[in-house]
């Protein structure tokens, strides 16, 4: 169960999300869109604990515990899992090395049993298959030179390896063909189980009919101005996001100035 | 932005675990340069007159020439009076003969530092010169070297039991007037490792020296002179440590390698003396002149060095490609931290035909750590089929360090080829976001981009002491996350 009450944080000094309130229950899939620059990605690196950005008010309890006290990699190996919007490049670093650095910090945490090389090798390889990534992606350096689609790929290949309990996708549709978002899609719906919550940030309604959500929310201007079923996003895409903008000019501003 | 780098900082505060004082009495010499003082040198080392003379003659030299000003180093100047150009610890008698004779204090140093000299502790396979401030105190599995005919023992030695060696090759590669710190150390030097391999003899086991500055206010001029006779192989590495003190002291050394026809010498340099602390105070000034001679044809010489000590680095590792079909290589990984400056890289002059040479350079900058690359490659006109091939990338840790490379290319051969290639990058806020928020800790994303950033040289070093270099690199590393 993830609670975040009244959530304030800037960059720079420049405030980004005034007052964001969001519940997600266990096993629980909430979509939030928004227009761009809305603050969705702060959200999501907030919730990671991306430290250029300043937590001025609020509070997130994650199952009870102070998420925001908790260092990033300790969050990491409790099991909150991000998908990045862009997800980084680290050359002469062997996407194996890592993804097998990753996963077992992680084991290590849960008192699991670290894997060698072999195990690692029989696991990674099954992963890649469902997620559609040919082996040589286990060779080449991080994310470097891949395509946009690879990335994200490789970001659900991290994902399923490393069996969050909170998975924050952000946008990880954006620039596949219609292939590239059902693979993704089906990765993100296998893990769907009742001991994982997810976050799905997407811009378009599109994910939504691959990935089915249980609640819908809209983030403008740094809070969530509406909540809803399904149907929400059905109503963003036929009246766009205008419409929601203009219902919260006010508001916003005014949050902005107490 | 907000402090990117602040685990990166975090990470680069470290303590230098090599920086303990050993309390030892020294036979030392006064403060400052004279012919007197040379003259006492040598005595004290019952020298040859022919030795003292070419001391006097570097001596000489010396004081008409200046230091040098091209380097991108900056620091005060040295005030040679006030540094004290020998010093050694007491014996009870003369020379130890054995081990068993040398000072237990010593030998507990050397253990401290990860050197143990006593055979039955010994490193495996590996023969351990063992140079303390200014003299050698014990050599490793000389025994065994010799049943081979191989000559590994401390330059003293070397001057009274192979006089003749000694005098035909010093001073052949790097001449005494080469540059105002080889001249300045052809006038003082007081010890350093000799090694001479036989014809066709390749030698069985890694040959190391450990150099370690003990004294306040002494300068180490060491010398070391290896060669490889025809179809002769040889490993050697260096090491060198010395303790934390708030005064800069300087290090100014010469090696000289000479492989003959056929001979093969591979030299790995492992060099982690006293940065200074991390406002910039103290540390070691590291003046070096190294230089291969491939003198006769189908010869190879390699330099491996991982440098991430020393306050800073002036070294240039180089290779004369004279015999024809000859091999010159230069891996090297230099790490600045703090207020660390290094001018580094290396000289390929290509004399025979098809020669061949390879540089590699890997610079790591963090903290206000300012990395220089300086590299010379030259083609002379006989050196028909000449070829090089140049890379030298930087790592940039932080908003605050500086990478600089300056390569020059003078080819006087048309059918030369010389490939030069760079790149510069920076482990930014966001790689070490993205790995930590894998669960990775900030050090484990540094060590495992800086490892991947060296993997090129550090597979050139001999085994036992890639673990070693990659550990020290993490030391040295420690504190630039922020
Ligand atoms: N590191 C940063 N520095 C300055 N401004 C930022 C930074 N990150 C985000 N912002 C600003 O915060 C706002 C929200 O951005 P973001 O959370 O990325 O929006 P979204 O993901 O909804 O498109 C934007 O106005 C963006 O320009
Ligand atoms: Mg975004």
């Amino acid at each position: 169960m993830l609670d975040i009450r009244n959530l304030h944080a800037s960059v720079d000094g420049k405030p980004i999300l005034r007052g964001l309130d969001l519940h997600v229950g266990t096993g629980e899939v909430h979509a939030i869109m928004g227009p761009n620059g809305s603050g969705k990605s702060t959200l999501a690196q907030v919730l990671a604990g991306r430290d250029s950005f300043t937590v001025e008010d609020g509070s997130v309890s994650w199952d009870g515990v102070d998420l925001l006290a908790m260092p990033t990699e300790e969050r990491a190996r409790a099991g909150l899992f991000l998908a990045f919007q862009y997800p980084v490049e680290i050359p002469g670093v062997s996407n194996a090395y890592f993804l097998k650095a990753a996963v077992n910090a992680v084991r290590r945490h849960r008192g699991e049993p670290e894997y060698d090389a072999m195990d690692f090798l029989k696991r990674v390889k099954a992963e890649m298959k469902t997620v559609g990534m040919r082996e040589e992606f286990l060779y080449r350096s991080v994310n470097e030179g891949f395509s946009g689609g690879e990335k994200k790929r490789n970001e659900v290949l991290q994902m399923a390896l490393l069996e969050p309990r909170l998975a924050i996708l952000d946008e990880t549709d954006s620039g596949l063909d219609i292939d590239a978002l059902r693979t993704v899609a089906d990765g993100v719906n296998r893990l769907r189980s009742p001991e994982r919550s997810m976050i799905v940030i997407t811009h378009y309604q599109r994910l939504l009919d691959y990935i089915v959500p249980d609640h819908v929310h809209v983030l403008s201007r740094g809070r969530i101005v509406r909540s809803g079923g399904r149907e929400l996003a059905h109503e963003l895409e036929e009246r766009g996001y205008g419409w929601i903008d203009e219902a919260q000019a006010t508001p916003a501003a005014q949050g902005a100035a107490s | 932005m907000n402090a990117p780098t602040k685990p990166i900082e975090a990470f680069l505060e470290r303590e230098y675990p090599a920086g303990f004082v050993t309390a030892l009495e020294a036979d030392a010499l006064p403060k400052g340069l004279s012919e007197d003082v040379i003259r006492i040198i040598s005595e004290k080392k019952g020298e040859p007159a022919w030795l003292l003379e070419w001391r006097l003659e570097a001596y000489r030299r010396w004081l008409t020439m200046t230091p040098p000003h091209w380097a991108q180093v900056s620091f005060p100047p040295i005030d040679y009076q006030d540094i004290v150009y020998y010093s050694a610890p007491k014996r009870k008698a003369d020379a130890p003969k054995s081990l068993d004779e040398v000072d237990p204090e010593l030998l507990r140093t050397y253990e401290k530092l990860g050197v143990p000299l006593h055979e039955r502790a010994r490193l495996a396979g590996v023969a351990v010169d063992a140079v303390f401030d200014s003299v050698s105190v014990a050599t490793t599995f000389k025994k065994q070297l010799g049943e081979h005919g191989i000559i590994f023992c401390s330059f003293s030695e070397a001057v009274k039991e192979h006089p003749e060696l000694v005098r035909q090759y010093l001073g052949t590669v790097v001449p005494q007037g080469d540059n105002f710190y080889a001249a300045l150390n052809s006038a003082v030097f007081s010890d350093g490792s000799f090694v001479y391999i036989p014809k066709g003899v390749r030698c069985p086991m890694e040959l190391s020296t450990y150099f370690r500055i003990n004294a306040r206010d002494t300068g180490q001029f060491e010398r070391t002179l290896i060669i490889a006779d025809e179809g002769a192989t040889v490993s050697y590495l260096e090491g060198c440590t010395a303790p934390m003190r708030d005064e800069n002291q300087l290090h100014a050394a010469v090696v000289e390698l000479v492989a003959l026809q056929g001979a093969s010498i591979k030299y790995s340099t492992v060099q982690n003396w006293y940065p200074g602390d991390k406002d910039g105070k103290g540390g070691i000034y590291n003046f070096v002149t190294k230089r291969g001679d491939c003198r006769g044809a189908r010869s190879h010489i390699s330099w491996t060095q991982v440098e991430t000590g020393s306050a800073i680095t002036w070294k240039y590792p180089s290779v004369l490609l004279r015999g024809d079909d000859s091999v010159g290589e230069f891996y090297s990984v230099a790490l600045t931290n703090h207020r660390q400056q290094a001018d580094t890289g290396s000289k390929m002059i290509h004399m025979g035909r098809n020669t061949k040479s390879t540089i590699i350079s890997k610079g790591i900058s963090a903290g206000r750590g300012s990395n220089t690359f300086r590299g010379l490659v030259r083609v002379t006109p006989k050196a028909a089929g000449a070829r090089n091939y140049t890379q030298c990338d930087s790592l940039l840790i932080g908003e605050r360090c500086a990478a600089h490379t300056f390569p020059t290319i003078e080819v006087r051969h048309p059918s030369a080829r010389v490939e030069h290639e760079a790149t510069t990058s920076r482990i930014g806020e966001d790689q070490l976001f993205y790995a930590m928020q894998r669960g990775l800790t900030a050090e484990d994303a540094v060590s495992m981009i800086v490892s991947g950033f060296c993997k090129e040289v550090f597979k050139e070093l001999p085994m036992e002491f890639a673990v070693e270099a990659q550990k020290l690199l993490g030391v040295s590393l420690e504190g630039s996350v922020g």
